[in-house]
């Protein structure tokens, strides 16, 4: 099929990436940025299909992380079994947020507001449980083999997160294509109606956040195995939250590649900024949000929109 | 001829208000009836009770003989119980054919037989040439027939169109009454709220009167006409004295 050649196209090129370079910037800049798209990717199916915007898919991404980390380094779980725990569970996460804000109605800046909050509670709770490690973090022991979810170089980390990508991008082509995705769509452009048609709209809102949850907390289990080390700032950090909407609304909200577009634009822009002031902190972050700016004035659709429009 | 809808005693209550006092009415099966009254007279609550969007403070709601009082909408939806907004509501971003397949996929799973239905309800309502524009871009009459064409591609066996007919210039009014004597010919039973005359006329078997919350006056459209209560409730007190008098004099 024509839709899903675009992806395995896309994916085959990117692909190539370390077979081009051996150079670790290089990757280590494509590995962000890929990690960045899949979280984005995640938002974008509660965000941009279903209209719920969350402020706090930290919740997930942290949870993923640091449920990877921990059931290593103080229960001795195989790695690649952290990863589908560290999944389940922020998917988990999701269910609880999302059964606790959609059941109680909470829409547009509320749920956003109630989401922030939620992923500011586990942040806070994290930097003090002895679990995480408080404020010391948590260091995933060094073990340099694919059974540890561990690699000498940095290719494989790539790939492994390229497939990643890939699976978030074939989920959302399959919704697209199905009566959950018509329904995610319906109630993202008016609620009522929706209920009209006879959608249980809890019902679809919760779905979309738990699948949601698991591919953000995905980007987790992944960041712990790729950097070593967590602390509540980084796994529950505003940080990813905002990244992880940044993606999508710049590369286009609702649509299945904005987010990777989303993710591989700001990443350029975030290094090129780095460049030419020097590291000047906050500085990229400056950048962000004149580009969020921009986009949402002119291009509300986000960088897909603008070349949809062109024949 | 069987009940299809039974409203008894429903009334609600906002704050102070009391939008609804004890109304009550009932519909046949394969009927068309209106609910007529002035603005304000609680009619759109009433839908908005029955299609369980609001609760009632009182009073219950039968459905094809089994109670339906606060069943949410979704439910009633597949229970085959449509309705249309009167301000419409369709999916803006959505084109008319997406629009209306949101509805078809109700008994339909697959994306290509939802969108094939789509095709259908849009030829019924003669929205055919329209079904890939985007709904935004709909004139009033066009987002109307959207409405209708959204409540029946859910394939219901009750039918409450809330003023589908209001804002339509005469020509387009003549276009649509055909369009829901069609629908009724295929069997839907139809409550229809409507403020255009002419079409309760020639629509309507049975009409209800409501007026500040209570149901006034009932029977066939020229019975109606001609109430005196129904007259005193559009145009005030006395105003069928005036009439009559104006009629003889």
């Amino acid at each position: 099929m024509k839709s899903y050649g675009g992806i395995a196209l896309i994916v085959a090129l990117l692909a190539c990436v370390p077979l081009l370079t051996a150079s670790n910037v290089v990757l280590n800049f494509m590995v962000v940025a890929l990690l960045i798209a899949l979280v984005g990717q995640g938002w974008n199916i509660l965000g941009g299909y279903g209209g719920q915007y969350s402020f706090g898919h930290a919740a997930f991404f942290g949870t993923g992380a640091y449920v990877t980390a921990i059931l290593q380094v103080r229960y001795g779980v195989n790695a690649w079994l952290g990863l589908v725990i560290g999944i389940a569970a922020g998917a988990l996460v999701g269910a609880v947020t999302g059964a606790l804000s959609f059941r109680s109605g909470l829409r547009g800046s509320y749920f956003a507001l109630v989401t922030l909050a939620f992923a500011e509670v586990l942040r806070i709770v994290a930097s003090v449980a002895p679990i995480t490690g408080a404020g010391v973090g948590t260091l995933v022991k060094l073990d340099l083999r694919w059974e540890a979810f561990q690699f000498q170089s940095r290719a494989p980390f790539y790939w492994i997160i390229l497939a990643f990508v890939a699976v978030s991008l074939l989920i959302v082509k399959l919704i697209e294509g199905s009566r959950f995705g018509a329904y995610l769509v319906a109630v993202r452009e008016n609620e009522d109606a929706a209920k009209a048609a006879g959608i249980d709209v809890v019902r679809v809102k919760l779905t979309a956040m738990i699948l949601s949850a698991a591919i953000t907390a995905a980007g987790g289990c992944f960041y712990a195995q790729y950097f070593l080390f967590l602390d509540a700032g980084i796994a529950y950090g505003p940080w990813i939250s905002v990244e992880a909407l940044l993606a999508p609304i710049i590369g286009g909200i609702g649509t299945i590649y904005g987010p990777l577009l989303g993710a591989l634009v700001v990443k350029t822009l975030g290094e090129i900024t780095k460049l030419m002031t020097g590291h000047a902190p906050g500085l990229d972050l400056v950048i962000y949000g004149a580009v969020l700016i921009l986009v949402v004035a002119y291009a509300p659709r986000g960088i897909a929109g603008l070349l949809r429009r062109r024949p | 001829m069987t009940e299809i809808l039974r409203v008894e005693n429903v009334s609600r209550r906002f704050g102070g208000l009391l939008a609804l006092d004890r109304a009550a009415f009932t519909a046949d099966e394969g009927q068309i009836v209106a609910l007529v009254g002035p603005n304000g007279a609680g009619k759109t609550t009433l839908f908005a009770i029955i299609t369980g969007f609001l609760n009632p403070t009182e009073g219950r709601v039968f459905y094809q003989g089994a109670e339906i009082t606060g069943e949410p909408p979704h439910l009633l939806a597949r229970r085959g119980v449509a309705r249309t907004f009167q301000i419409a509501q369709p999916f803006t971003g959505l084109t008319v054919r997406e629009n209306i397949a949101v509805g078809s996929h109700l008994s339909r799973p697959s994306r290509a037989a939802a969108l094939a239905a789509a095709e259908d309800v849009a030829n019924a309502v003669g929205l055919a040439p329209m079904l890939d524009q985007p709904a935004a871009s709909l004139t009033v009459a066009g987002r109307k027939r959207l409405e209708l064409a959204r409540a029946l591609a859910i394939e219901p066996k009750l039918l409450l169109l809330d003023e589908v007919l209001a804002g339509l210039n005469p020509s387009e009014l003549r276009d649509m009454v055909p369009v829901i004597q069609a629908i009724r010919t295929r069997g839907i039973t139809i409550v229809m709220i409507e403020h255009v005359m002419q079409a309760v006329m020639s629509l309507a078997e049975q009409v209800f009167v409501l007026a500040e919350g209570r149901m006034i006056a009932m029977g066939p459209p020229q019975a109606i006409a001609a109430d005196a209560r129904v007259i005193e409730a559009y145009l005030g007190h006395g105003a069928a004295e005036r009439m009559r008098g104006a009629a003889h004099g």
